[in-house]
């Protein structure tokens, strides 16, 4: 059997596809969520050292890690549009980067309000703050360049080329803390030793990770169908859509 | 874990606002984004149209 790969790299198979998965996966991350918060809120004890603070982590970790997910998922897809010429590879890009930006802000945002009680300061500039914070700038950056530039084709390839040279800082942010001494912790779970956390905690952040992935996952494809929408306007297709949704 | 009583839930051991503004902020930005997506698709099958 071939599988013809470049099927759903059309917009209009994409189109109808992309709203099917985004309400199957809004639904996947309310329900993961829900869990993540019950297991973490009513199951996970009281932290020895932090008391009940810690209980950031459970979006805390999981922003963090969409935030650079999603930018290396962003970088991909804008070196695809680039050396394929693709047209949906662009407007995945550029769909992704608000949501990338929204975790991005929470991560920053939840660890300056756990640093406060635990470290004594909401901010402070180390390694792994500043090198987030760039992380935003870049968001920020590729949306403000594609927004100057009136021609999308020529939108995404400026962005394109910002995101992959951008992609250097995401193992900069992860390995951080190995590289500087820093006043953020070291990693608490890695691929390479077993967590240092107990374990409902551990469950809890984890289904709150796969919560918010689902959750990145059905915003990017809502705004990919919006996209989609505004550069196709006018095509057969988008016309006979928008009359049979009538 | 067992809170008591709901005012021991939402003080949090004394971190209450660390906690909830944590949770709350996130909250409200995540809605936002569903907002905006929202009044976006409307206002682009309305040119599209």
């Amino acid at each position: 059997m071939s599988i013809n790969w470049f099927k759903y790299s059309s917009p209009q198979t994409f189109f109808p596809l992309a709203g099917t998965l985004a309400a199957f996966f809004g639904t996947l991350a309310a329900l993961a969520c829900a869990v993540g918060l019950y297991i973490g809120f009513f199951v996970a004890p009281t932290d020895a050292q932090q008391g009940e603070s810690y209980r950031i982590i459970f979006i805390h970790v999981p922003a963090a890690w969409m935030s650079m997910f999603l930018y290396v998922v962003m970088a991909f897809w804008a070196g695809v549009g680039l050396a394929f010429n693709t047209r949906l590879s662009g407007m995945m890009a550029s769909a992704i980067a608000p949501t990338g930006a929204l975790f991005t802000f929470i991560a920053l945002w939840t660890g300056s309000l756990w640093g406060k009680p635990t470290w004594g300061t909401w901010w402070v500039w180390d390694a792994r703050l500043t090198s987030e914070l760039i992380l935003l700038f870049l968001y920020f950056g590729f949306m403000a360049l594609q927004a100057a530039i009136d021609d999308p084709r020529r939108a995404d390839k400026a962005g394109a080329l910002l995101a992959l040279v951008g992609v250097v800082n995401v193992p900069i942010i992860y390995f951080s803390v190995k590289w500087w001494n820093t006043l953020h912790q070291g990693a608490s779970v890695s691929l390479s030793k077993s967590p240092t956390m107990a374990t409902t905690m551990l469950t809890a952040m984890l289904i709150m990770t796969f919560g918010f992935w689902f959750y990145g996952i059905a915003a990017v494809l809502l705004r990919a169908r919006c996209i989609v929408l505004e550069r196709e306007r006018g095509s057969e297709w988008t016309t006979k859509y928008l009359r049979a949704a009538a | 874990m067992t809170w008591g009583s709901f005012d021991n839930f939402l003080a949090m051991g004394g971190y209450g606002l660390y906690v909830w503004g944590s949770y709350g902020v996130t909250l409200v930005l995540m809605a936002a984004e569903l907002v905006l997506l929202a009044r976006r698709r409307r206002n682009a099958v309305e040119r599209a149209r």
